[in-house]
């Protein structure tokens, strides 16, 4: 499998197993006239997200008349509705109705991307600066950050975004004091407990330490994100000498 | 279908977009809507020259817009009055007219409003991307090339056979939304209104804001006096999914009612602008004033319903015919 890693794009089945957390009942807060946000736990945590991505799931299946979209993110999920097809209350006691059903669903499959990097460099430019922040050598860096499996968490900030979590508490950085206006397409950044990759051209405050040319986001594929919640992310550092 | 060539950019203006009313289903995917800001004048604007509601039109911000018809057909300009001329004869707004092949029409600057709407019988022709004809300006993709118009685009639109049966349409003007400052919009507080002081939540709903120049699709700024968190809580949350009309407080205290460019955010959101005013901040203009005013749930269906009604009752009043 590890030959393949350089095309990028392995990817492979993960199975998930239920957790027999105590659960909070969800809390709900509206957006408007037009969305409800479905608060499932306070903090950021597996269990939490996987809660948001059943839920998210069992209201998709349900096909709740008056439903618009569901966009989730760490802990919570946002519902938006036509507020003339379906008053908020009356959608509020249906969504409660099956997030109580929960444990009788199996989970979504999740897979897993092997994320070639091509660490330091032009393209990881703070790559130094985070090795001498934290007084490790650049090499303990990309070890660091290739041996964790990350769960993405949400995808968002721009398209394709994933929110990566979590990063191990030796690489822990601060954002860079002056965001950059211009990051360039497949960058990979780290800041605090988090790591990223940005899927198109964007502002960023993150440290960038190394660059990946896997189309993450690409708008005319018929799924345009190569990920969504709940799949897993390892990095895989690039030798610049193979090329 | 290919489109037919109808107009060519002489000068984009200020800015210029195809829009249409936006691109949903993919913010699990970090796609924001996009789509025109002034939904309501879209939906008018194209049912005047006997399109769908969800066609594309071009939507152009406060003046410079320069274009040059390439054929016959019917037109339409909603929203913001950004006093419209064909060479130096004034165009009206809210109704559809004939325009000739060789006329030019000129958007030379805001009578009210901040946006004008264009649409054109057949509607624009580019490819939906993700379901939708809107452009996303930030990253590139939908509308016009994903990207606002430039001196020399040629665009097209859907070939519709006779369009001059649209021509002299009429939006009633008592139907007409007025684009005013003082700008005084209708909100549902939440999601966090919890997690401001009583102070910030009052200064909130009885202080007059200004809106900033750097105002822009992704979010009308406001500055005035500093709306406070409660004590002890940090800046940001935990990112989440938004919507247009949330309205965000960063640390400073000065809100950010969010437009249609984002799809998730990390601060807090006081309040949520109703539906029925959501097409209203499209026209919301650097310097004006801005307040809020909290209702319910149940005034702001009924506002909605109120809107809805009058599209509704448009659209009758030529079903009959």
């Amino acid at each position: 499998m590890k030959s393949h890693a350089d095309r990028g794009l392995r990817t492979e089945e993960i199975k998930e197993s239920s957790t027999n957390m105590l659960l909070a009942p969800p809390r709900f807060r509206p957006m408007g006239d037009r969305s409800l946000l479905v608060e499932l736990g306070e903090k950021i945590s597996p269990d939490i997200n996987r809660r948001v991505q059943q839920l998210m799931q069992q209201v998709e299946q349900a096909r709740l008349p008056g439903v618009r979209e569901l966009a989730p993110g760490y802990r919570s999920l946002l519902v938006s509705f036509d507020p003339l097809a379906v008053a908020a209350a009356e959608l509020k006691a249906r969504i409660a109705e099956i997030d109580a059903q929960w444990s009788s669903i199996g989970l979504p499959q999740a897979k897993l991307l092997s994320v070639p990097v091509f660490y330091g460099g032009q393209q990881g430019p703070d790559l130094d600066w985070v090795a001498g922040h934290l007084g490790l050598s650049a090499e303990e860096v990309i070890r660091l950050h290739t041996e964790t499996v990350y769960r993405v968490y949400m995808i968002g900030f721009t398209p394709g975004y994933p929110y990566l979590g979590e990063l191990s508490a030796t690489l822990a950085v601060p954002r860079r004091s002056t965001p950059r206006t211009h990051v360039p397409k497949g960058s990979v950044g780290i800041a605090q407990r988090q790591t990223g990759i940005y899927p198109v051209e964007s502002p960023g405050g993150w440290q960038i330490i190394g660059w990946t040319p896997i189309e993450l986001f690409d708008p005319h594929r018929p799924l345009p994100s190569l990920l969504e919640m709940g799949d897993r992310v390892k990095f895989e550092a690039v030798r610049n000498v193979e090329i | 279908m290919t489109g037919v060539n109808t107009f060519e950019v002489l000068s984009p203006g200020i800015m210029s977009t195809v829009q249409d009313l936006g691109r949903f289903g993919c913010a699990r995917y970090g796609v924001a809507a996009s789509g025109a800001l002034d939904g309501f004048a879209v939906r008018v604007g194209n049912l005047l020259v006997g399109n769908d509601e969800t066609a594309a039109v071009v939507e152009t911000t406060l003046m410079g817009l320069r274009i040059k018809i390439l054929r016959d057909t019917v037109i339409a300009l909603t929203g913001g009055d950004l006093q419209p001329r064909r060479g130096s004869e004034p165009l009206p707004m809210w109704r559809s007219c004939p325009i000739r092949e060789g006329e030019t029409v000129v958007f030379s600057g805001p009578a009210s409003g901040f946006r004008t709407y264009l649409a054109v019988s057949g509607g624009i022709q580019v490819a939906a991307v993700m379901g939708s004809r809107s452009t996303n300006l930030a990253s590139g993709f939908g509308g016009f090339e994903g990207r606002a118009l430039r001196k020399g685009d040629i665009l097209a639109v859907e070939p519709v056979g006779d369009p001059i049966r649209f021509a002299d349409r009429v939006f009633e003007p008592e139907a007409v939304p007025v684009y005013l400052s003082p700008w005084r919009l209708r909100i549902i507080w939440g999601p966090q209104d919890d997690q401001f002081s009583e102070e910030g939540r009052q200064t909130f709903v009885t202080a007059t804001f200004s809106v900033s120049p750097d105002s822009d699709r992704t979010g009308i700024r406001l500055k005035g006096p500093s709306v406070s968190r409660k004590p002890g809580l940090e800046e940001s949350i935990i990112s989440e999914g938004i919507l247009s009309g949330a309205i965000q407080v960063p640390g400073d205290g000065q809100p950010i009612i969010i437009l249609g460019e984002t799809a998730s955010g990390g601060y807090r959101k006081i309040a949520t602008v109703i539906s029925a005013d959501l097409p209203r901040l499209g026209q919301i203009t650097p310097g004006d004033e801005v307040s809020f005013e909290a209702v319910s749930m149940e005034e702001a269906v009924q506002a909605l319903q109120e809107m809805e009604g009058k599209i509704e009752k448009f659209k009758q009043s030529f079903k009959k015919r």
